[in-house]
């Protein structure tokens, strides 16, 4: 589903956040992308989404090479994938709904199929019957669900996450992660960046640790 | 079918949330449309002022009245006899005889110079005939007044046609530069929506950012701007449209009242539909073209980091 290979990324700053990174995820992996800050999480997680271009390897989702798509194409590619942010990325300006609606409104879905969808989204995060309301008037963590329920709506293949629970304390960062392990039940590919250790360590999912802007360990990888 | 429809709400939704865009910031968007208002009012109104005056030259085209003086020694008794010689051709609609007493008599009581007139002896005014000719074309006045100032009696004929003429030159000039201030004008309401919409841009760049990480493409990022961009357009062209209307209306009766005095029926013509429909529709193009040359250049600019 998602292949680095022997990726590196220098920023025009000079500055190297990756260095031959290489790993690949199967289609319904749920894997946690761990490390210090700066060891280069963000950075290949923005590679995913296209939001940066890698120096040098390649990076491949659903077998697609992201070196090949330009960027008129990148808009069609970003709405295949669900992508959660640390400062949730709402607009304050628009209701709960309106917020979650949004990338179904881009990809041309019918009134009914939005509605449709948006509660189911929003009830998965239990955040149901909160349609009407401003994201201000939420709490961070309520904001965060938002966040996530905008990402799941237009049902993605795969849904990366950077920090999602960084702002949160302990029992709410348990509850999204929950979630998440939910959405991994039903087949969603899902890499969750964190520093969050003690939260990951009581999750049995796989670990890809980088240091430095090097993949330094894989752990409970599953094997074939 | 449904991709249509899709596509057809998302540009009523544009619209409405262009509308409701400047509703919710009045001062600021009042203050625009007041420039583009002024901008676009002002070619509207020297273009309806030469209209006006074109209209008024050429009713003024078909007066090719002239006047034939007669010598100082002709009696008002010959004056009459040659005011029917005159009045006799097939080319002549009417003679008026301007007797001679008649005419200081007015000019006495009108000019002012009255007490210099009493210093006069005799009265130095001619006989005078005001000729109507039957035919306005010039070729055809000229002719009757050259064939009229053969006759023993009359001295001087004076036609005096060429000054309409020389004011509808300078007319057609006044019309070139209108259409020059027109262009510049139009120009300067571009530029005007294009900076609003550039300011706007930048206050919604985080909801751009946004937009673009979840999908969103160049044209759907971009088409609320361009409402936005259309809105203030056609509301300064509505704005506009009032206020040559209201000036009109306000010059309405002055205007009346020099023409009574100059006896002719003369009013003011203000915009027609057709007018009105152009100005409209220059102030909503003006305004989306404004609006999509600042979008060009600075969504790009706007990217994920």
């Amino acid at each position: 589903m998602i292949r680095f290979d022997n990726v590196s990324k220098r920023y025009p700053n000079g500055r190297d956040a990756l260095s031959g990174v290489s790993f690949e995820m199967e289609r319904g992996d749920f894997v946690f992308l761990t490390g210090p800050s700066g060891a280069g999480k963000s950075t290949l997680l923005k590679l995913i989404a296209l939001i940066e271009r890698p120096t040098r390897g390649t990076v491949l989702v659903n077998n697609q090479n992201l070196a090949r798509i330009s960027r008129r194409r990148i808009p069609a590619f970003r709405q295949r994938l669900g992508v959660v942010f640390q400062d949730h990325k709402l607009l304050y300006d628009r209701s709960v709904f309106d917020n979650v609606a949004l990338p179904l409104v881009i990809a041309g879905a019918s009134r009914r199929e939005t509605e449709k969808r948006v509660r189911a989204a929003l009830d998965q995060v239990g955040l149901r019957g909160r349609e009407s309301h401003a994201p201000i008037t939420l709490s961070t963590g309520e904001q965060q669900r938002v966040g996530i329920a905008r990402a799941v709506a237009p049902r993605p293949d795969v849904l990366i996450a950077d920090e999602p629970t960084g702002n949160l304390d302990p029992d709410l960062s348990l509850e999204i992660m929950e979630l998440f392990t939910r959405f991994n039940e039903v087949g969603v590919t899902l890499l969750i960046a964190t520093h969050d250790l003690e939260l990951i360590e009581r999750l049995p999912h796989r670990r890809l640790r980088l240091v430095g802007g090097q993949m330094s360990d894989d752990k409970n990888r599953r094997r074939a | 079918m449904e991709a249509l429809r899709h596509y057809l709400r998302l540009h009523r939704d544009n619209c409405v949330d262009a509308v409701v865009r400047l509703v919710r910031q009045p001062f600021a968007s009042s203050l625009t449309i007041l420039v583009i208002a002024i901008a676009l009012a002002l070619p509207a109104g020297l273009r309806v002022a030469v209209n006006n005056a074109d209209a008024l030259s050429e009713s003024w085209q078909g007066a090719a009245d002239f006047t034939v003086y007669l010598k100082l020694d002709v009696t008002t008794d010959a004056a009459r006899r040659t005011a029917r010689t005159i009045e006799a051709r097939d080319d002549v609609a009417g003679v008026t005889l301007v007797d001679r007493d008649a005419a200081l008599a007015e000019f006495r009581a009108k000019s002012g110079f009255g007490e210099a007139l009493d210093a006069l002896n005799t009265n130095p005014l001619p006989h005078a005939l005001v000729v109507r000719p039957e035919s306005g074309v010039a070729a055809d006045v000229e002719a009757l007044a050259s064939a009229v100032g053969k006759l023993p009696e009359a001295d001087v004929v004076q036609v005096d046609t060429a000054w309409v003429a020389r004011l509808r030159a300078m007319l057609a000039l006044a019309g070139r530069l209108v259409d020059f201030a027109t262009v510049l004008l139009g120009l300067a309401v571009a530029i005007v929506v294009g900076n609003t919409i550039r300011l706007e841009i930048n206050n919604r760049s985080v909801e751009i950012e946004v937009t673009k990480l979840v999908g969103g493409t160049d044209g759907f990022i971009r088409r609320p701007f361009l409402y936005l961009g259309l809105c203030y357009g056609l509301a300064g062209a509505l704005v506009a449209t009032l206020v040559v209307t209201l000036g009109l209306l306000l010059l309405d009766s002055p205007v009346r009242a020099v023409a009574a005095l100059y006896g002719s029926s003369f009013a003011l013509r203000g915009l027609s539909p057709v007018e009105m429909g152009v100005l409209l529709a220059g102030g909503g193009l003006l305004g989306w073209a404004g609006a999509g040359l600042a979008a060009a250049r600075r969504l790009r600019a706007i990217e994920p980091k």
